[in-house]
């Protein structure tokens, strides 16, 4: 129970820093992209943020420690090669990204939206993920 | 650039930086947002409660935003046709991937991953292209 409470405090905070930060919103992550548009820089901030934050606590403080506060053991890919399902993967990512304004946290955070766009999009993005284990049986 | 935001950016940017060092630290799970929806979704045994109160964290932080009368108008009038196609190449293109935004870029930049240095480059690179597409060439207010 107590890594179940921990990870809804860690998703809670996650998502008060994505409205905060503006990243839920779609219109702000679309003006971000649209650099021939009337470009909002705002995103870039956000991503300094956030990776100033993990590269100062997470190899130098986190996972010096032989394991994690509430047991267990850090789950963290050691995958080294840069691979095609790597390149295409997060290709066709970013052109949904592109079109629709939402990446995966976003966009599950804006369902308190209640709004028909969140849901479908969400419903699609399961769809989507499912989608790409049906050929290959290849588990996540 | 009237719509720039620097201060709220930042200090969301941080906020998320410190969810994500959270959920490393105590659960020892990398807060890769697409890797928990997948794995919640793909229903592994023993592997799905802490996916699913991530999740649930997520939502309730919106209905806060939203109790807090501080979330900006829902977007209105995006034909939904293309938000399907966008939800199936984000869920499809993050799977096989291996990751978002999150998973890549707060998470494996923060560990210096050239993996997800790759990843982030191309996805910020399609997004950008087809952001011009859908709005320059076709025309569509997204």
């Amino acid at each position: 129970m107590r890594l179940n409470l921990s990870a809804f405090g860690a998703g809670l905070l996650f998502g008060v820093g994505l409205w905060l930060s503006g990243m839920a919103n779609p219109r702000k992550v679309l003006d971000f992209l649209d650099i021939t548009g009337n470009w909002d820089p705002s995103l870039l901030l956000v991503m300094a943020g956030a990776v100033a934050v993990t590269a100062a606590l997470f190899r130098p403080v986190v996972l010096k420690r032989p394991a994690p506060l509430l047991g267990g053991r850090f789950e963290v890919s050691d995958l080294r090669h840069i691979d095609l399902p790597l390149v295409l993967g997060a290709a066709l990512f970013g052109v949904g990204w592109g079109i629709g304004g939402y990446c995966p946290g976003p966009a599950l955070t804006a369902l308190a939206n209640l709004n028909v766009e969140s849901f479908v999009f969400v419903a699609a993005m399961v769809a989507g993920g499912l989608l790409k284990s049906v050929p290959l049986r290849q588990g996540r | 650039m009237e719509n720039f935001t620097p201060l709220p950016a930042l200090l969301g940017g941080v906020l998320i930086g410190l969810a994500s060092v959270w959920l490393l630290a105590a659960n020892g799970r990398i807060a890769g947002i697409a890797g928990i929806l997948h794995g919640l979704a793909a229903r592994l045994p023993g592997d799905s409660a802490w996916r699913a109160w991530f999740i649930a964290g997520l939502v309730a932080a919106g209905f806060l935003w939203h109790a807090l009368g501080l979330a900006p108008a829902p977007r209105e009038g995006f034909g939904l046709g293309w938000v399907v196609a966008a939800g199936l190449l984000v869920g499809y293109g993050t799977n096989l991937g291996s990751g978002c935004t999150s998973g890549h870029g707060v998470c494996g930049l923060g560990r210096f991953s050239l993996r997800s240095l790759v990843a982030v480059c191309t996805f910020m690179v399609t997004g950008g292209v087809a952001v011009y597409f859908v709005r320059h060439v076709f025309g569509v207010a997204s």
